[in-house]
């Protein structure tokens, strides 16, 4: 019942399995990281990290053991490209896995599959077991001598927060995912307190795709602080919603253009956790060092209302937050009110105020990513369409 | 021999701590495994797991109480969540809401009076593209409308 | 020397808190920083007995060159770095968390049992909280929860701090409390939500004295005391326990460690009690029965080959570690003393032996009694416990209730007359007084067998009678003792149990001592595996740490530092027993020696002693329906 997805050209089609992986070992360890530097990558989740410098971390901690874990719950509202990874191209996520335990010293790699994702799970180990015929897993991999790589799949239960790296390693550790104090960082002491790498689905097929084409392939694209090419996720008000292959630093006309959304009123970019872009600021490029994004993208056309976005967001907040710091488990039930009394126009402007002051706090005080950037909607769309938010009659008792 | 509900599900905890192990990153997988199994996971079930983890019943319903996958207690033999999130709104949830109720005669978090279909919602379920989307028990469904909601309930009404 | 051996292993870090310089250790936390060098940095979810948590977030700091505020509790310097304490991001975020917190926070001040002694109200203050800018509840959103006979529990006014869950996960491994639920819908709970008196609590109250709000208080039941007072039919009578009176100072001001044992008789005469007895009595003639049971274990044991009475013995004075070995360990309830704690022992007594001295029907008598303890609420309403063929205590008060009715009764403690305890129970000895402390009960019970044994005094062997190896805040202690060689005559109270001390002499007693029911774990932990506490002929389990001092029904706020000034109190009193000439050892009080000459005629663990002065108690496990 699911249909395809993918709508351009996606270069890890051009990749066949193993061939990153056969590359990577071709070089040592330190060599491998040096690459993954060089070509300029960043965390494809979201947050943007450098994943040259996380693997250079975990791999300089001494540990007899250590843990690689692929980040695949993809929860952020509007993000399925994770999934067509998955679909079509799960080898290269397993060589990108493969990769970072050679790399960072480590023989075992989780996979953390959201729950909604239960229907590719047994595709997901069908490959494994295939990889495990082929010595692409599992002792001596690659023929390798000890180097004994193997990977497993960890299934979510349903909480959105478990895309937060620290949130992801207590679930793993069969607790509440509540994000841990940092530091120390998972580098350091992460699933059963050893030295763990997570890093996004999407971050390690590029790398095993980096492999074979080169970091000056990679660094050759995109901007020079959000080098290559990303994955986007578009639905909304779009005339074919699916999958995307983009340069980073994109504008998001350009964008709009390939997609079919040009005349959008606004642009949700990076998610519910995102930014709601204006279209009178539809020349804004989409990369770290502007508008970041894990790849979601909602387009919303001129018959939209704001409020019931960011009162939809606001929802998905208040149950999504794992509810352990005040700023964000009392913080986004307060947002979520605050648009309600404006969809009732009810709201006064000085408490519009207060509720702006309260997300920037939000922003600055919560424990996680998930507080931090919760707020991050309702102040753009405050910001931008402040006259539509206030236009709203007081509603008959 | 007729062995007690209880006897039944302690026997089935210790074969899942057999395959999954006794630490505590063997809970959460034992309590998928058990609620796959079962339907859901009761009372007693969350004190016995603990007992053979060797952690206190609270810590048990801590986690299950956190997870939505978890915490739901759908009695229903199928259990249909529904995608609640911005882009299926968009595409129209609400409608296929609606009907949903209508035809099932029972409201979200409610199961109907036979226990074959219970109904939540859920939060985004990664098909953006193709809302409004809905799981039926571990089938998805995607661009559902309201007037397909009969046809794919029917097709489960034939089923046990 | 010392210090260039620090410096070795350890990192010294630069750090800058508001323009002052210092350099800690690596790892030492911002919050840790700020203190030495005397600057205040508000926390709510910080507790010094507890791991860190860094939720409630009132303690973010600004660390020059970083976007988003830390934690300063969690925040560990690995690093040189410049931190603001109060900038205006900072004091921002703070009122914000607060008005957060109000946004939730129900219920008022002046009817709170933590009016005036309150982290979040003190904070409202300090922050200048002069309106409730998201929003305040009109309405309860929780029930409140009073079906625990000890612990009432008001998640109204709960601002979701974890103190408690911490303090029963990691202080008492009992996981009572535990947070559930997700997003706006957490909460601090139990399994399944029940209520508390409904699931495995052994109430400890150790969640009270840790908690900063109103949410978790004590079952308060001085309105039911003042009207047994007030009642003219009713005859009232105090016994109190030694740990309150070297805390109840606090509530009026005085320095932890300050007692007021005699201000406080006093003080209670004058709130309208008839008789003001010392528990200390009951605690010396526990010594007396627990010993005795203890020797008698050890004769059949190890003599006679009987089986039916297990080693080691463990004491059962502390209602909360009863209430945890019942849930945790029903097994090892056979090794549980039989006798009562000093309390129920008292509550068996005044209804017996008291009312029938002074002419009182039983049923006339309110017995209360003064505990720093919550739990004995619980121990008090157990069904056993009415051996006099009345319910043997009514009330069991905290130190807190107590003080509470003395200042309702308009009375400032340190200012009233010293007076003594009332006849005939009179003044107990030292070794009553060191119950109050963790290795107390050890150490009474020790001077005792010791003395009963050798037939010399016990400062021939430890000066001064002090048994310093079992003293001392160590969570879990093993000590071993030697009997001497030579041994003396068995004294008569109990020569019709043992007929010689022969099959003692030289051998070593092996004690153990622990506190917090955590540190009680680890002990039955290491009984079961076979490791030497399961050598031990005799342990100490104290539910709370630092023993009864750092009882739950003890003054709010409670630390090491503060249970360290109560145990010296403690100490300080036992020794000032002997140099005022009284007694120190249990078997030397006069009282307690009258009441086996008139009244329990057969003597320690006698017919009468067993049905007056002794239980058993309920396997209860942990499922529960």
């Amino acid at each position: 019942m699911i249909q395809e997805s993918i709508r351009n050209q996606i270069t890890f089609s051009q990749i066949a399995a193993a061939e990153g992986l056969k590359a990577g070992l071709q070089i040592t360890p330190e060599a491998l990281i040096d690459q993954v530097r060089e070509s300029g990558i960043r965390g494809r989740g979201g947050a943007g990290f450098p994943t040259g410098l996380k693997w250079a971390f975990t791999a300089a901690e001494k540990s007899d053991k250590k843990y690689v874990i692929c980040n695949a719950d993809e929860g952020e509202p509007g993000t399925f490209k994770d999934r067509v990874i998955f679909e079509n191209w799960a080898d290269l996520v397993f060589d990108g896995m493969a990769l970072a335990g050679y790399a960072i010293g480590a023989d075992e790699g989780i996979v953390y599959l959201r729950a909604e994702y239960t229907f590719l799970r047994e595709k997901l180990e069908k490959c494994l077991a295939e990889r495990r015929k082929k010595v692409l897993l599992g002792e001596n991999c690659l023929g390798m001598k000890g180097f004994n790589f193997d990977i497993h799949i960890h299934m979510g239960s349903g909480a959105y927060v478990c895309g937060e790296e620290t949130a992801l390693i207590e679930a793993l550790e069969g607790k509440r995912g509540e994000a841990r104090n940092r530091p120390p960082f998972p580098a350091a002491s992460g699933y059963l307190g050893k030295p763990t790498l997570v890093n996004n689905v999407e971050t390690f097929a590029w790398i095993a795709t980096i492999m074979v084409k080169g970091s000056d392939w990679f660094r050759g694209l995109g901007t020079e602080k959000s080098s290559g090419l990303k994955l986007f996720s578009i639905s909304g008000d779009v005339e074919s919603p699916g999958v995307y292959e983009f340069p980073m630093g994109i504008s998001v006309n350009q964008l709009l253009t390939e997609v079919g959304g040009r005349g959008a009123k606004a642009v949700q970019i990076g998610g519910a956790s995102g930014t709601c872009v204006p279209s009178a600021e539809f020349d804004r490029a989409i990369a770290y060092e502007d508008v970041a994004t894990g790849g979601s993208i909602i387009v919303f056309g001129q018959q939209r209302d704001l409020l019931d976005v960011a009162e939809n967001f606001l929802e998905f907040f208040e149950d999504e937050s794992c509810g352990q710091c005040t700023p964000c488990r009392i913080g986004n039930s307060k947002l979520l009110e605050g648009v309600r009394l404006l969809k009732k126009g009810e709201c006064s402007a000085k408490y519009l105020n207060e509720l702006c002051k309260l997300a920037e706090t939000m922003q600055i005080a919560s424990k996680c990513g998930l507080g931090q950037s919760s707020p991050n909607a309702f102040l753009s769309i405050v910001k931008h369409f402040r006259k539509e938010i206030f236009n709203r009659e007081p509603v008959a008792v | 021999m007729l062995i007690s509900q209880h006897e039944q599900t302690l026997d089935q905890l210790q074969g899942l701590v057999e395959k999954h192990g006794d630490q505590r990153n063997a809970l959460i997988p034992i309590l998928q495994d058990f609620r796959d199994q079962s339907g859901q996971i009761t009372d007693y079930a969350m004190q016995a797991v603990a007992n053979l983890l060797k952690i206190e019943p609270s810590e048990v319903y801590g986690v299950v109480s956190f997870y939505s996958f978890l915490s739901e207690r759908p009695q229903g033999n199928f259990v249909i969540r529904l995608c609640r999130t911005i882009s299926c709104d968009m595409a129209g949830k609400q409608a296929v809401a609606r009907q949903l109720e209508n035809d099932l005669g029972i409201t979200f978090g409610e199961t109907t009076k036979d226990g074959r279909f219970s109904l939540e919602w859920a939060n985004c379920m990664g098909v953006c593209d193709q809302g409004p989307a809905m799981l039926v028990n571990e089938t998805l469904y995607t661009k559902v409308s309201p007037e397909k909601v009969g046809e794919i309930l029917d097709s489960f009404k034939s089923r046990a | 020397m010392t210090q260039q051996a620090t410096a070795a292993n350890t990192e010294m870090i630069p750090v800058t808190i508001d323009g002052k310089e210092t350099r800690v250790a690596s790892g030492t936390t911002i919050l840790e920083a700020a203190k030495h060098l005397g600057i205040r940095i508000p926390t709510l979810c910080y507790h010094e007995d507890l791991c860190v948590e860094g939720v409630c977030r009132i303690c973010v700091v600004e660390i020059e060159g970083m976007w988003t505020l830390q934690a300063s509790c969690t925040y560990p310097i690995t690093q040189a770095i410049t931190v603001k304490t109060h900038s205006p991001k900072v004091r921002k975020a703070r009122r914000h968390i607060l008005d957060l917190m109000f946004s939730e926070h129900y219920g008022e001040c002046y009817s709170c049992a933590r009016n005036n002694n309150c982290e979040l109200q003190n904070l409202a203050q300090e922050y200048g909280v002069d309106e409730y800018r998201f929003g305040h509840p009109d309405l309860p959103i929780f029930n409140i929860d009073k079906s625990s006979f000890a612990i009432t529990r008001d998640n109204n006014k709960c601002i979701q701090c974890r103190r408690c869950v911490r303090t029963c996960a990691e202080f008492q491994e009992v996981k009572a409390l535990e947070n559930v639920g997700r997003g706006n819908k957490t909460a601090i709970g139990t399994f399944l939500d029940k209520p508390l008196g409904e699931v495995v609590c052994i109430n400890c109250g150790q969640c009270i004295n840790r908690c900063p709000t109103g949410a978790l208080t004590a079952k308060d039941q001085t309105d039911l005391v003042w009207d047994a007072i007030e009642d003219p039919t009713k005859h009232v009578v105090i016994q109190t326990a030694p740990a309150p009176r070297a805390a109840i100072g606090e509530e009026f001001g005085l320095e932890p460690g300050t007692p007021m044992t005699w201000e406080m008789n006093s003080a209670l005469r004058e709130v309208g009690f008839n008789k003001v007895f010392d528990t200390n009595f009951t605690a010396d003639l526990t010594i007396i029965e627990e010993g005795t049971e203890l020797i008698l274990r050890l004769y059949k044991t190890l003599v006679q080959g009987d089986t039916s009475m297990p080693l080691p013995q463990f004491t059962s004075c502390s209602p909360g570690w009863v209430k945890y070995i019942e849930h945790f360990y029903p097994e090892y309830l056979g090794n549980v003393s039989s006798a009562k704690s000093p309390q129920q022992m008292f509550g068996a007594m005044i209804k017996t032996y008291y009312a029938e001295k002074n002419n009182i029907d039983p049923k006339d008598i309110v017995s209360v009694a003064l505990m720093p303890c919550t739990a004995k609420k619980f121990e008090c309403n157990r069904p056993e416990m009415a051996d006099s063929g009345h319910q043997d205590v009514d009330f069991g008060l905290t130190t807190r209730e107590l003080a509470k009715m003395i200042r309702e009764s308009g009375i400032n403690l340190p200012d009233m007359p010293k007076s003594d305890f009332d006849s005939p129970f009179g003044t107990a000895s030292g070794s009553g007084v060191i119950f109050a402390a963790t290795g107390g009960v050890m150490e009474a019970a020790l001077r005792s067998v010791l003395e009963f044994v050798t037939g010399k005094q016990v400062e021939n062997f430890y000066d001064h009678a002090d048994i310093i190896p079992v003293r001392g805040f160590e969570g879990c202690r093993y000590v071993e003792l030697k009997i001497p060689e030579e041994v003396g005559p068995v004294p008569a109270i109990i020569q019709h149990l043992v007929p010689d001390w022969n099959w003692i002499k030289g051998a070593t007693v092996k004690v153990g001592v622990a506190h917090g029911t955590g540190n009680a774990r680890k002990v039955m932990e290491d009984i079961k595996a076979g490791g030497k506490f399961s050598e031990c002929h005799f342990i100490e389990v104290m539910a709370c740490p630092g023993g009864c001092l750092g009882g739950g029904g003890q003054p709010i706020p409670t630390n090491l530092d503060i249970r360290e000034a109560r145990a010296k109190a403690i100490y300080a009193e036992d020794r000032a027993y002997g140099e005022a000439g009284k007694a120190r050892k249990s078997h030397e009080n006069e009282a307690v020696l009258k009441v086996y000459q008139e009244f329990l005629k057969e003597g320690p663990c006698g017919h009468l002693s067993h049905k007056l002065l002794h239980t058993d108690y309920t396997p209860r496990g942990k499922y529960i329906d």
